[in-house]
């Protein structure tokens, strides 16, 4: 990633959230006006059961420094059970990620409900925050460089 | 090369104070494929909408983002006026610059580049948008009804006066459910069958009501609209249509010991029996584990004795089908029997009953004809206790609710109490009195002030026969919490207001629609406030106390309202809705069905491959877009990729996440400039 190196990281993060819960969590944040860092950008989706691991993976391939999971609260996903499998399946992934090496800090998986504005607003501050000491994800990236040298 | 045009708001000055809007519009003007892009103040004005329909004619579009609110708020009137311009509605996308932007932040450089992106990476999504289609599907206007209690009763006399034919099934020979055999109804102490009998007359006479009585739900398949359903009748042994309802079977049957269920055991019936004089169908039934003839292979009383020889021994169950466009879920509720309360001595003790036993007891028409005895002796009852709460709100018998409708029966129970035996002694533990309800209030207050009840704030910790002066007698001991000390006692008879759940099988019945239903098994709402009587499963309605404790007057407001949602659906001919439906690719499917364990609505089945000579090549999984809500589970679970979803296709998203870092020094640049 090319980076200005007078200029202060700001790290892109990416987050995934369900359409039901979360998003409209966010949309509750923006009307009642909650400021919060402008780091995290939202990809909207049905369900946390729709996301696709490879999505994470993407994500990262593509830039970002960190990934935020987040849809609705255990027993409230709309379609009763999406939320479940993501838990599962981002548990699965978790170890992978570890046995690989990222850090997984970088990483965060919540439950914010469209009630909870607020919670979104400190989720989204607590992982900026975070992921601004951890600095640019340069091994991932360059990870990716690598690649590109291996199958030119 | 996509064609897409890029719409950004200011939102008067709701985006523009804190997002460069004109930066904006410059940024995504040097996007490849975007081909027009501008800013206004108000896009969802008049003007503002007409400024992106003439743009979709003008400059021929194939994709449109507008920058501007929550999609919630205005996806819906963009995409209606990009149809009306002549674009598949489903080729415009919201990018949400206020809620997710310009509201949440203050550094204006900050917000826009932020705004950038969010706009750059829907209009990099833009570009896999498929033209989509809302489904249209057929609607049967017929329904079913599960459960004859009030509620279902309630529902199906609803949508049957709508015109609508219904098939309403009740698992026991007669409907009526529990308020049958309830004997006099809060607030207002009215007979309950007084109000429920002539309802049940209703249901049998009215022509667009078919009524399976004995009967169970055998399997459902189909979705919203067209429903197949198979309904078992259990064999009656009994040929109904030449069936008088005379009564003489039930006189001579010799089996005369059978606890009566519609008695809550308090009273006997026969093995051939019609389970209450109002009962509809008027027409017995033969018990099989209690018929002399099928237990042992002698008796036939009752064919010799039937006048038009309706008995049929011979008889199986019958499987009907019948197809509904839409379910309500009726299936009411029971309560913990006394056996469950050892430390009370249910079970044991047979002057320790249960509410519903206690209205028995006190109804006109029980084994008592409304004398208040002891179960035991036949003895007056002198000094009743009634325990609230037994069970509800009590985590060690597994139940965490409340079961709502016990604080008020039980002050009509000591206010029934204390009408039929003057100078005698009520009771009632309780931990608060519950009385939420029109006049409901009033009537508790009414019980103690008026009928002297005797209400006491505590809990019983144990419940012990003494036998006093030759008469066993009920010892009580509990705790006053409010004067802080033990109390003790001497009882004729305890009643346990036991806790409500739902009917055995409840859960059974819903793993066959296809609905959710709680850790308890109660039915769960599709949302708690807004949609208290829709299931999460299209189609399938709930009402009354299978969905949570209720009484009587919730139980009808639900039906009612049940009953107002099957007719809105079956108002039109055809259903329309969102085209966010799972898709598989065949060719890519090899059949691990992973999609079907993970699909919460059923809406994945098996479709053979076959050659032309008619051999099976391989088993693949089909989307059936009725039933699919769009949810995505079966996507991310699949192995091959073979699935995909309308609206949210992989390549869509990837393209999405793409759109925001390939902005990185991009947004920068434009900012700065």
């Amino acid at each position: 990633m090319s980076m200005n190196m007078n200029m202060k990281f700001e790290p892109k993060i990416m987050a995934f959230v369900c359409q039901w819960c979360t998003y409209t969590g966010a949309d509750l944040a923006g009307t009642s006006r909650m400021q919060y860092s402008p780091y995290v950008k939202i990809i909207k989706l049905p369900c946390t059961g729709r996301i696709d691991v490879q999505f994470i993976v993407k994500a990262f391939e593509e830039g970002a420094d960190g990934v935020i999971v987040s849809g609705c609260h255990p027993g409230d996903c709309h379609y009763t059970s999406g939320n479940y499998y993501a838990r599962r399946r981002f548990e699965m992934f978790h170890e992978l990620m570890s046995f690989v090496g990222v850090d997984m800090r970088r990483i965060q998986f919540a439950w914010v409900s469209a009630a909870e504005g607020r919670k979104w607003a400190e989720l989204v501050n607590e992982v900026s925050k975070r992921v601004e000491e951890l600095g640019p994800f340069n091994v991932f990236h360059a990870l990716r460089e690598q690649a590109n040298e291996l199958n030119p | 090369m996509a064609r897409i045009g890029v719409f950004i708001c200011w939102c008067g000055e709701n985006i523009s104070r804190t997002v460069d809007v004109v930066k904006v519009a410059e940024a995504m003007a040097g996007v490849p494929g975007v081909v027009t892009s501008v800013e206004y103040k108000y896009m969802c004005s008049d003007p503002g909408q007409k400024i992106m329909k003439e743009s979709i004619k003008n400059d021929a579009l194939d994709g449109v983002v507008v920058a501007l609110c929550s999609p919630l708020m205005h996806e819906k009137t963009f995409r209606t006026a990009a149809e009306e311009a002549g674009l598949n509605p489903f080729l415009l996308e919201v990018a949400n610059i206020r809620e997710h932007c310009s509201w949440v932040h203050e550094n204006k450089e900050e917000a826009t580049k932020k705004a950038i992106a969010i706009t750059r990476s829907t209009v990099e999504r833009v570009r896999y948008n498929l033209q989509l289609k809302n489904i249209t599907v057929p609607i049967t206007a017929r329904a079913m009804v599960v459960g004859g209690g009030i509620a279902g009763i309630q529902a199906a006399l609803d949508i049957a006066n709508g015109g609508h034919e219904v098939v309403l099934v009740e698992r026991t020979p007669s409907i009526g459910g529990h308020m049958a055999g309830l004997s006099e109804t809060f607030p207002t102490l009215d007979c309950s069958q007084c109000i429920l009998t002539p309802r049940m007359v209703e249901v049998a006479r009215h022509p667009k009501i078919k009524l399976y009585s004995y009967a169970e739900v055998e399997s459902v398949s189909g979705f919203v609209g067209n429903f197949e359903v198979k309904i078992r009748k259990k064999a009656r042994s009994v040929d109904t249509s030449s069936c008088t309802g005379c009564g003489i079977c039930q006189e001579k049957c010799p089996q005369k010991n059978i606890a009566s269920e519609f008695e809550e055991g308090l009273g006997k019936r026969k093995a051939i029996y019609v389970p209450f004089p109002q009962a509809v169908p008027n027409k017995p039934v033969i018990d099989r584990k209690h018929c002399l003839y099928f237990t042992k292979g002698k008796c036939k009383i009752c064919e010799k004795v039937c006048g038009p020889k309706a008995i049929r021994y011979e008889q199986e169950d019958e499987i009907v089908e019948e197809r509904i466009g839409a379910i309500v879920l009726a299936t009411g509720y029971e309560t913990l029997p006394a056996t469950f309360f050892p430390e009370y001595g249910g079970g044991r003790y047979p002057d320790v009953i249960t509410g519903l036993q206690f209205e028995r007891l006190a109804s006109a028409s029980g084994p008592t004809s409304g004398e208040l005895k002891r179960p035991s002796d036949g003895r007056r009852p002198e000094t009743v206790v009634f325990l609230s709460c037994a069970g509800s709100r009590d985590l060690a018998k597994g139940i965490s609710y409340c079961s709502k409708i016990c604080c008020m029966y039980v002050a009509k129970h000591a206010m029934l109490y204390q009408h039929k035996v003057h100078g005698g002694k009520a009771y009632v533990f309780y931990m608060d009195v519950r009385a939420s309800g029109k006049n409901y209030d009033e009537f508790v207050r009414r019980a103690i002030e008026q009928d002297k009840a005797i209400y006491v704030r505590g809990r019983v910790a144990r419940v012990y026969e003494k036998e006093i002066e030759g008469v066993k007698k009920l010892v009580v001991k509990g705790a006053d919490t409010l004067l802080g000390e033990q109390v003790e006692i001497v009882a004729d008879m305890v009643v346990l207001a036991s806790a409500v759940k739902p009917s055995v099988g409840a859960a059974a019945l819903a793993q066959k629609v296809g609905t959710p239903y709680d850790q308890h098994h109660f039915y769960s709402e599709a949302h708690p406030k807004l949609r208290p009587v829709e299931s999460n499963t299209a189609g399938i309605f709930l009402a009354g106390a299978a969905q949570a404790p209720k009484d009587i007057p919730e139980s009808v407001a639900d039906a009612s309202a049940a009953a107002s949602k099957v007719q809105i659906l079956f108002s039109r001919k055809e259903m329309e809705r969102d085209p966010y439906v799972s898709m598989v690719n065949s060719d890519r499917c090899f059949g691990c069905f992973s999609c079907e364990a993970v699909c919460p609505y059923r809406a994945i089945s098996r479709k053979e491959i076959k050659n032309r000579s008619g051999e099976v090549l391989k088993v693949v999984a089909e989307v059936n877009a009725g039933l699919c809500q769009g949810c995505g589970g079966c996507i991310a679970i699949c192995r091959a990729k073979a699935c995909d979803l309308a609206g949210y296709t992989d390549q869509q998203i990837f393209s999405a996440i793409r759109g925001f870092n390939t902005t990185s020094t991009y947004e920068e640049e434009v900012v700065k400039k």
